[in-house]
């Protein structure tokens, strides 16, 4: 580890907010975000979008087949595809 | 314009997800969307020749999914409702009375929310299919699925920088693609 940084890039302070919409980022990394954001008007805008899709995708209620199911599904219909060009 | 055509090499790939959430939020059970699910290609496929060519293939494919949906609930319901009772109100002076009357419409707000709901479920299968296919995957399993990321990068043979880096680009697209209609 090198010297101890509060102040980060933009590129760092970005990450930081993927990771936060994903539960992932570490406190310190929080406040290291949150401090970033007081001065940076282009990351609070970032920060600001990227919440708004969380909050987006979570309301929708949205939900995908699970990869094992779609392997499954993928193989049944492609027996009977066969069938039908034969 | 050249008539639309179909592609069912492609179908689950493109369509799978689409006709699974669909099916989900009316039939809440997993096993039997899927089975609903299947069933719609299978039968797409035997129909092939009936597609005329003038809706796209995913609203075909859904009309389809429609009546299986509607055929689903048509089965269950001549199962049950034979030994249904019917009770009324002894007089007019209790009228009202019965528990459901005093909840105030719960119904109609929810089939707004539903409603809703799939609007905005199909402006996300719009914009996800905008996205290069590895970015949507990545995303899906991130973002939908809640894949840990250590998962994610053994399946996809990715390291955890390159996902962040994919997630990053991904999240920056559909935010912007969203962002018209429903932010």
């Amino acid at each position: 580890m090198g010297k101890f940084k509060i102040f980060i890039p933009c590129e760092e302070a970005n990450h930081v907010c993927d990771k936060t919409q994903y539960k992932n980022a570490t406190l310190l990394e929080k406040i290291k975000l949150n401090l970033h954001l007081l001065y940076c008007r282009a990351c609070r805008e970032y920060t600001k979008n990227n919440t708004k899709l969380t909050k987006t995708i979570a309301k929708s209620n949205i939900e995908f087949l699970d990869k094992s199911d779609k392997e499954k599904l993928k193989d049944n219909f492609e027996k009977a595809l066969k069938e039908q060009l034969h | 314009m050249s008539k639309n055509k179909l592609n069912p090499d492609k179908w689950i790939d493109l369509y799978a997800d689409y006709l699974y959430n669909y099916t989900i939020s009316r039939v809440s059970d997993n096993d039997m969307a899927q089975d609903l699910v299947q069933d719609t290609f299978l039968a797409a496929l035997k129909s092939m020749s009936n597609f005329k060519g003038e809706a796209s293939e995913r609203t075909w494919l859904i009309s389809i999914l429609k009546r299986k949906i509607i055929d689903y609930y048509r089965k269950i319901n001549s199962n049950k409702g034979k030994a249904e009772v019917r009770m009324n109100y002894q007089d007019s002076e209790h009228e009202g009375d019965w528990l459901e009357e005093r909840v105030a419409d719960p119904f109609d707000k929810n089939a707004e929310d539903k409603l809703q709901n799939s609007e905005l479920g199909d402006a996300i299968f719009e914009c996800l299919s905008k996205l290069p296919p590895k970015q949507a995957e990545v995303f899906k399993m991130k973002t939908i699925q809640g894949y840990e990321t250590e998962v994610i990068c053994n399946e996809l043979n990715i390291t955890p920088s390159n996902l962040w880096v994919i997630i990053h680009r991904a999240r920056t697209a559909m935010s912007g693609c969203l962002k018209e209609n429903w932010f």
